[in-house]
């Protein structure tokens, strides 16, 4: 006796299997549209900014003639606004970590807290040069220096770095927590000696990561004010600067179509830094991290 | 400090006790607490800068235009000299022209490779891949803008002879290829997530992985997909170089994506970028704008959260 009849289930298969094959390729095509769309982006910029990258124009001042604009100012002054960005946004970021992760007991105030870090999270960035704009360049007085704007960046990716440092830190096994306690080492002795050295790794990936967001966005800067054409470096935090991205957009706007090119120069300046950067977040994050 | 001869003849506890580390240990003990809540009350202090900057700042500029003009005003005309005119609609209508083209552009092929990513790929393929997606995540926007300006414009003229050098399929198509990513790496999330056994009891049943992938992965895993979508959307709505580069700076309130637009963001630049002197009614229009475009991206991410909690299926 035979209950399954294959010619009949070839005859029904049939159409579900092909149907499932075309999809099949569909799916994979749509996959391939990200990569290849990454790819022309890069081979555009690389064969439109290549013969532009020069030893002259890394050390050129900006300059309204294509051909003699260099990048000099607007890359040492991303370096400048890195000086306030890292240490502020670190600081910050790790703390509020440790403090949601090893004190925070359960109430509306820390919910509220928990809350409050993922909604800042999505605020469009161009909302917090809003607030730079006022809060510190007018309010404060600081103008449109380095001291602003990097103070402006790090609230922006602040909460970024909060979530890495939180996950970083929840890693950390609690049989270690206790057996610090154990030889009688009190909490901020165990966080410190013990819990931060086996976050560290996890941290720095977490904060690099963020700070090569820091260092592409545009749209704060711009809010600001920061100006484009300087002729001179920063000195000091109070100093004016410019910045990579804003020194980019400057040129990308202009009409003359030689612009078009220094600005594909100035883009692979800002993605050769951050993928250096990327790099080195890899690094770490492939050489000291531990899996407990 | 305690004498050598004393320390021989106390316990250990006295010797803790008498140490003078312990003062200091307690006082750090105690501070510390009180300081890493300092260092999270900033996150809630900038919400709150940001929240009362536009909100008194709206204030003001609405001592000077009246909010009824504002909400329903069909023209956005700031710099015409004597009658100024200040109605966000039009500068609405470009931002949801544009958000509208990214969501139809990244929503199929985000959700698409999203089920590739999940269902068919091998391991191999997945960790490659991934990464990639990544990268093209941390392209400075920038980037994109510049991309979509001197390529994805130029390419678009060729097909459609009547686009403008600014308009709003451009920087829609090239805002949908920034937020791909994002929808494919938090959707591919919520469908691996999807236990194994619901796949292969399906299987079980005949099922092909197609039939698999949109009648059991999909609904399981619908809740954090419309997150990632809504998600998406708020990150397109604030999108702000892209469109100031590509997308022009002409309000117009109609449905026309060829011809040049304004969004929300890119006025705020277009203002930012001139010398509207402090005090200006321009000067007060960026934040009255600005705080419209954070009410728009709050309502969509408190939505996201809202949606995958609520409709998250526990297994």
């Amino acid at each position: 006796m035979r209950y399954i009849d294959d010619t009949v289930v070839m005859k029904r298969m049939t159409k579900r299997i092909i149907f499932n094959k075309v999809w099949k390729s569909l799916f994979f095509l749509a996959t391939t549209f990200a990569l290849v769309t990454l790819a022309i982006l890069l081979y555009r910029i690389v064969t439109q900014g290549a013969d532009y990258l020069t030893i002259d124009f890394l050390t050129n001042f900006a300059s309204r003639f294509a051909d003699k604009a260099g990048i000099k100012a607007a890359l040492i002054g991303s370096l400048w606004l890195m000086v306030v960005v890292a240490p502020v946004s670190i600081i910050l970021g790790v703390g509020t970590a440790i403090y949601l992760e090893e004190y925070a007991k359960k109430n509306r105030l820390n919910d509220f807290i928990r809350m409050n870090i993922s909604n800042l999270a999505g605020v469009p960035s161009i909302v917090f040069g809003l607030l730079g704009l006022t809060i510190f360049v007018r309010m404060l007085g600081l103008g449109k220096s380095v001291l602003a704007a990097g103070l402006t960046m790090s609230l922006l990716i602040l909460p970024v770095i909060i979530v890495a440092a939180q996950e970083a830190i929840r890693a950390v096994p609690n049989e270690q927590r206790e057996a610090s306690y154990g030889m009688g080492a009190t909490k901020w002795q165990t966080i410190l000696h013990v819990v931060l050295p086996a976050a560290i790794p996890g941290i720095l990936t977490g904060s690099i990561l963020a700070m090569s967001r820091a260092i592409g966005e545009t749209a704060p800067l711009v809010v600001i004010g920061i100006p484009v054409i300087l002729q001179f470096l920063p000195n000091g935090l109070l100093s004016q600067f410019t910045a990579l991205p804003m020194q980019i957009y400057d040129w990308a706007k202009r009409p003359q179509e030689a612009f078009q090119y220094v600005a594909a120069a100035g883009i692979l300046v800002l993605m050769i830094v951050l993928l250096l950067m990327n790099s080195i977040a890899i690094f770490i994050r492939n050489k000291f991290q531990k899996r407990y | 400090m305690v004498s050598q001869k004393e320390n021989k003849t106390s316990s250990v506890q006295q010797l803790i006790a008498n140490s003078r580390n312990h003062k200091m240990k307690k006082i750090v003990e105690k501070a510390m607490p009180a300081l890493l809540f300092s260092a999270a009350l900033i996150s809630i202090l900038t919400t709150f800068g940001i929240v009362f900057t536009l909100i008194f700042e709206t204030f003001e500029f609405f001592k000077r235009v009246s909010i009824t003009d504002f909400l329903f005003g069909t023209q956005w005309l700031p710099f015409s000299g004597k009658e100024p005119l200040f109605g966000i609609l039009p500068l609405i209508a470009g931002t949801l022209k544009v958000t509208l083209i990214a969501v139809v552009v990244a929503v199929p092929f985000g959700i698409a490779s999203a089920i590739y990513l999940s269902e068919y790929a091998s391991e191999k393929t997945r960790r490659i891949v991934k990464p990639i997606l990544e990268v093209l995540a941390g392209v400075p926007t920038i980037v994109y803008g510049f991309f979509a300006l001197t390529f994805v414009t130029p390419m678009l003229q060729q097909i459609i002879p009547g686009l403008k050098l600014f308009n709003a399929l451009s920087p829609g198509i090239v805002v949908g290829i920034m937020i791909l990513p994002m929808i494919t790496s938090l959707s591919e999330d919520a469908m691996s997530s999807v236990p194994n056994s619901m796949r292969e009891g399906a299987l079980a049943l005949g099922a092909t992985k197609f039939e698999v992938a949109i009648k059991v992965v999909l609904p399981a895993g619908l809740s954090g997909i419309i997150a990632s979508i809504v998600l998406a959307i708020s990150r397109a709505i604030g999108e702000t170089m892209i469109v100031s580069l590509a997308g022009g700076s002409t309000p117009k309130f109609d449905l026309d994506v060829t011809d040049s637009i304004q969004t929300m963001t890119a006025y705020i630049v277009q203002v930012a970028t001139g010398d509207a002197g402090y005090g200006t009614t321009i000067y007060y229009s960026i934040y009255s704008v600005g705080f419209t475009l954070f009410i728009f991206t709050l309502v969509m991410n408190l939505l996201a959260h809202y949606i995958s909690k609520r409709f998250r299926e526990v297994y």
